[in-house]
């Protein structure tokens, strides 16, 4: 690991009182329970009398249900329930306006893998006997397998949620005069693209116990806990509490240690409505732990999207209008696809100044598992595309695709072209520092000498790949190599939550015990991120407490206060702000009786090692545990709330304008190394430089372990890995046959931190979980091009479609391919209206309008 | 998670034992190594024999003996891992030390052996699945079903022998010795496999591959290039095994030129081989003998990337083992 820190100048930030803890790169709160095993999980958990359950899922793609037959399996012994749709028939779905799912299904099936009924029994080889022995008879009906099929077969009505056809969401927004820019245009390029789908492929696979506990005088019957894998167990309260019609007081969720989310555990889930249910049915606890191949199918991953994108730029490369249409390939059911098919349209506003925009996005259902958010979230495939279709530009230009990028950056404190108001921006820093590190302007001024890439770096070893190690030392080598960049931009949350309300997005308590102990509790949710561990850092810093000496109490809906959740990179900003406002208040009461003890006043005081003392006279000192004793001696218990909500006005006034908002945009830019083998077409990624705009690193080694986390899953997601299907059912749903890269494959990374606070974020603190990601994809496949003058145009890269396209017989010495992707039959008009929006003047204006 | 199908397990701690153990519990047992391919093949029920007889704990099984000179016989209860970083096979049968350490990833080769990968069971992607995906599929005839479902009109099974080191051991002329309670055999490598994707090996149900010996070095040399879509833990697409020796004045002695992973066993590419001897190793030959042996690779849908292109770097891949000699 590398990591190179950038700070700014100091905005916001007092030097002359330095951090003790924010910044600083300490281990993980629960760093040593997890190596070492002891962390629990929620497979980890044993109740007594427990029971197992699983679920039976459909064979076919689509299909009519006609019977089901649970009386067999019912009389098997071992087995204690039998649960099938009709049980349970309330609807329900993440998103208030996509309530299309059932914990198991009514009347059809919609993809491989669709459950269909529930059992639990005292042991998991029973379940084994007993799924047998459940009878359903189907009527096979027509699957639709693509966006193609979808569009081209409105006749076979996947899901009643579409209101045409297939198609679930169609949007349609103009910004500007896109006319008048495209007019203004001295050159106008258009491209299809295509990203493919892919899987999170958390290394925990979901799992939860649920517990149903019967109270006789309660007249609800009894009180529910459900121990489950999520990132959002707020919302898996909302939806558990309304599918099984108790109220959301006897209902508690949480979430324990989780094994990775990347998107994938952000959904209320049939395999937790369904323990829970058979919970209530049994009276005993029932754990559902899924499969690796019922993860793939429960997926909720990268929806695969065509796009297709049309530009036009003024001779020096500045942007004058964009046009971008968007088909994602939505899978069965709704999930979060309405949102991602806005967020494949909101963001490309935010990384280059875009006088003009327009947007046209639909989302098809198809027979395949749902899609849902993947890190990223709807934007990563948009990203890829906008970014190749850049680079391409540039070349069709002559400009350096840096300097094209340079040309075109949105500026810190503006307005997009959409409404989205920008705070600070630092991607001209990220640029910068890729450029420099990667030897950017060397490789590209002496690329007859390919020999100097990488500035100060020696050359990074290539991974184990026969072909390429047995050319090394070839005169007549086979290898090109190539250098590419990309940039990108990403929100740190959600401005608006999921469902429509105007209370906090996330809260924080403190609770100070007389001991001297603190106590947190605070919804949010780590799922290996960080989350808990943030959260003690903070209150570290403003209580002046090592992190150690901090209980953490999250992700329980009973104990905690509401946090919505750990998607669209909103914990650090918004937990963490909570935090600090519940810290102060706090610590304005400690230090007034502080004040008072030491005859100090209290803006001279600092907390830090235990202590209040005074800043001049570090002797003058009061114990922490003294202070609060003497706070609750005069106020009562010591505890305090502090809640954040982003800021109102951070958006435009149309309808639709809820998805993109955000508090702050984190910047990346990446530059990518690659070797091809121009014979096999095999690439090697040699190395990834990775800048992020982070703002202020709460601890640069979780920002660090979340920029290479993303690295590694974009390096993934554009060489290797691919949620195909076959026959109507997945093709390979196990971890060797789903090429995710390991360890050996990851190429190596540097990365840089860029650090200029942000106004509002905690500390000046931005998002790393997602934002990081998205820069990579596109600037491997322009290093592809870089080094062999082919374009793909599809991910992933694989070496049959490198070696295809360099063989292609195609005019030009730097030939394209073009790939297949464009769809058969894109409906003309497209069948939604057009919401035209035009900002104001003041909305488009400067420092003092935002 | 999935789970294994419950089973009996017997340690015998003595070739004689296993084989005794292994007459008597007869042909529903099976015998177990490392446990890294049979494991996961019983989780999804390929496989759910009521009795496992575990390999583990014979001591003779995991030697190395012999020299370079006279010939190395090597137990087929060695450790890929060991086996690759030997400094005996790195030097002089490099390329049973470059397949070894090729196998999987480091986890899966402490526990994985020499022999256990040798008898590695036939893979399609339409067979290494889930029972659930299985099921759902109707079954194929490797496994509870009626067709191929990778050429339904055939009426074979196309599983591919996907195991790296079994082409190199043909190319390095290697022998195998079978034990069972009804006595001992050696015999060549390459008759230990047969082109049957359901039946690849011709071991009998009680024997037990106890021993692989590999004739001397004596001025041999080899190679074995291994094509995958990811630079670990896959299995081999593609895998070329060159073996050569030069005469004195740099002409090719003897060739032997094997591919994996292009049908049900190892291909022997003998025709193409025979062009080499007595020539020099010019660019034209290896070219002209690495379109030759390519031919004898008919790749099929049932493994990763395109047939077309693991058609089209069939001869890239034998053309660079071959020039790696030069």
């Amino acid at each position: 690991m590398t990591i190179k820190q950038r700070t700014g100048a100091g905005i916001g930030r007092d030097k002359s009182r330095p951090y003790k803890y924010i910044g600083a790169p300490l281990p993980k709160v629960d760093a040593y329970a997890k190596v070492t095993g002891r962390a629990l999980y929620a497979d980890d958990i044993m109740l007594p009398r427990m029971l197992y359950g699983r679920l039976l899922r459909s064979p076919h793609p689509h299909a009519r249900i006609i019977s089901i037959d649970t009386r067999n399996a019912m009389e098997l012994p071992g087995v204690l329930a039998v649960i099938t749709g009709e049980d349970l028939p309330q609807r329900f779905g993440i998103l208030p306006s996509s309530q299309d799912e059932y914990a198991l299904a009514i009347d059809k099936v919609r993809y491989v893998g669709d459950p269909v009924a529930a059992v639990a029994a005292l042991d998991p080889d029973i379940l084994d006997e007993a799924i047998k022995l459940i009878h359903v008879e189907y009527e096979i009906l027509p699957a639709l397998m693509s966006i193609d099929e979808a569009l081209a077969h409105p006749e076979v009505k996947i899901n009643d949620e579409a209101r045409i056809g297939n198609i679930h969401k169609a949007v349609s927004y103009e910004f500007g005069d896109v006319d008048g820019g495209f007019a203004e245009a001295d050159y106008v390029r258009e491209d299809w693209l295509f990203y493919e789908g892919n899987n999170h492929a958390p290394i925990e696979a979901h799992a939860c116990v649920a517990n149903w506990e019967p109270h006789p005088n309660d007249p609800v019957g009894g009180k529910l806990t459900l121990w489950s894998s999520t990132q959002t167990p707020h919302y898996v309260h909302r939806e558990l509490s309304k599918v099984l019609g108790l109220p959301q007081s006897h209902v508690r969720v949480i979430a324990p240690n989780v094994g990775g989310g990347f998107g994938g555990k952000s959904d209320p889930f049939s395999h937790e409505i369904c323990a829970a249910e058979l919970s209530r049915r049994t009276s005993r606890p029932v754990k559902i732990t899924c499969t690796r191949e019922e993860v793939f199918l429960i997926h909720r991953g990268r929806h695969p999207v065509k796009m297709w994108i049309k530009t036009g730029v003024k001779r020096d490369g500045t942007l004058t209008a964009m046009h971008f249409r968007s088909f994602l390939d939505g899978g069965a059911y709704g999930s979060y696809g309405i949102a991602t098919t806005y967020y494949t349209g909101a963001l490309q506003t935010v990384t280059y100044k875009l006088p003009s925009y327009k947007f046209e996005g639909m989302r098809l259902f198809t027979n395949k598992p749902p899609c849902g958010p993947k890190r990223g979230h709807g934007t990563t495939q948009p990203r890829y595309a906008v970014e190749v279709h850049l680079d391409k530009i540039a070349h069709d230009l002559d400009i350096d695709p840096v300097e094209l990028r340079r040309r075109n950056l949105i500026e810190p404190d503006t307005r997009a072209i959409n409404g989205l108001r920008i705070t600070s921006c630092a991607l001209g820093e990220c640029l910068d520092a890729v450029v420099e590190r990667s030897g950017w302007n060397e490789f590209h001024t002496s690329s007859s000498d390919q020999s100097s890439i990488g500035a100060d770096v020696s050359r990074p070893t290539p991974i184990y790949r026969p072909s390429l190690e047995g050319m090394e030392n070839d005169s007549h080598s086979s290898i090109k190599r190539g250098l590419g960049i990309a940039a990108s931009s990403y929100i740190c949350g959600a401005g608006k939550p999921i469902y429509w309300n105007d209370l906090p997005h996330s809260a924080v308590q403190i609770r100070l015990d007389r001991g001297g102990g603190i106590t947190v509790y605070c919804g949010a949710t780590d799922i290996g991120q960080g989350s808990t561990s943030i959260l003690a850092y903070i209150v570290a810093e403003e209580l002046g407490v090592p992190p150690e000496h901090i209980h953490l109490e999250t992700a329980d809906t009973t104990l905690t206060p509401v946090d919505l959740g750990s998607y669209s990179s909103r914990v650090t900003f918004m937990a963490g702000n909570a935090a600090i406002a519940a810290a102060r208040k706090l610590k304005e009461q400690l230090f007034e009786l502080a004040s008072e003890q030491l005859q100090v006043p209290v803006e001279n005081l600092e907390a830090a090692e235990c202590l209040i003392y005074a800043e001049n006279d570090p002797g003058v000192a009061l114990p922490f545990v003294k202070a609060v004793q003497l706070t609750e001696a005069r106020y009562g218990a010591l505890v305090a709330a502090g809640s954040y909500a982003p800021p109102e006005g951070i958006h435009g006034d149309y309808k639709g304008a809820g998805v993109g908002p955000s508090p702050a945009y984190s910047y990346s830019a990446c530059v990518a190394q690659v070797a091809v083998d121009i014979e096999t077409g095999e690439v090697v990624v040699e190395k990834l430089w990775l800048a992020h705009d982070v703002g202020q690193s709460i601890n640069p080694l979780l920002v660090a372990g979340q920029v290479e986390g993303g690295a590694y899953m974009g390096y993934g997601e554009a060489m290797m890995e691919q949620q195909v299907f076959r026959k109507g059912r997945h093709k390979i749903p196990s971890l060797l046959d789903y090429k995710l890269p390991t360890t050996l494959d990851t190429p190596e990374i540097e990365t840089i931190l860029i650090e200029i606070p942000d106004r509002e974020g905690p500390y000046g603190g931005k998002e790393a979980g997602q934002g990081p990601l998205n820069p990579v994809i596109p600037a491997i496949a322009n290093a592809v091009f870089d080094a062999v003058g082919v374009r793909i145009d599809e991910t992933p890269i694989t070496s049959d479609k490198v070696l295809k396209a360099l063989r292609a017989e195609l005019p030009g010495a730097r030939s394209v391919q073009h790939p297949h992707v464009e769809p058969t039959e894109a409906p003309s008009p497209w069948p939604t209206r057009l919401i035209a929006w035009q900002p104001t003047e003041m909305s488009l204006i400067g420092k003092d309008g935002v | 998670m999935l789970r294994l199908p419950p089973f009996r397990y017997l340690a015998p701690g003595t070739i004689e034992q296993a084989t005794q153990m292994l007459a008597q519990e007869g042909e529903q047992s099976m015998l177990v190594a490392g446990g890294t391919d049979l494991y996961p093949n019983m989780k999804r029920r390929q496989f759910t024999p009521p009795v496992l007889i575990g390999l583990r704990g014979i001591a003779a099984l995991k030697h190395i003996s012999g020299s370079p000179g006279q010939g190395m016989q090597l137990g087929a209860g060695v450790t890929l891992t060991t086996l690759a970083q030997h400094p005996i096979f790195l030097e002089h049968y490099s390329a049973l030390a470059t397949a070894a350490g090729s196998v999987s990833t480091p986890q899966l080769r402490n526990m994985g052996t020499i022999g256990g990968n040798l008898l590695l069971d036939t893979r399609c992607n339409y067979y290494n699945q889930t029972e659930f995906w299985r099921q759902s599929i109707d079954y194929c005839m490797k496994k509870d079903g009626e067709v191929c479902l990778v050429a339904p009109g055939s009426p074979r099974c196309w599983a591919i022998s996907s195991a790296d080191t079994a082409p190199v051991l043909v190319s390095l002329d290697a022998q195998v010795r079978l034990v069972s309670v009804r006595g001992e055999r050696v015999i060549p490598v390459r008759e230990l496999f047969r082109d049957d994707g359901m039946n690849p090996y011709t071991r009998a149900n009680d024997e037990i591959l106890c021993e692989i010996i590999l004739p001397p070095a004596d001025g041999w040399r080899s190679v074995y290039l291994k094509l995958r879509r990811r630079g670990s833990f896959d299995f081999p697409i593609l895998g070329v095994a060159v073996a050569l020796r030069f005469a004195g004045e740099g002409t090719v002695a003897g060739a032997r030129i094997t591919l994996g992973a292009v049908a049900s066993h190892p291909v022997e590419a003998n025709d193409a081989a025979k062009l080499l001897a007595g020539q020099r190793l010019t660019p034209e030959l290896i070219s002209e003998v690495a379109t030759l042996a390519s031919k004898r690779s008919k790749p099929l849908d049932n493994a990763d990337l395109t047939i077309n292109y693991r058609k089209q770097v069939t001869p890239v891949y034998i053309r660079r083992a071959l020039a790696s000699f030069a």
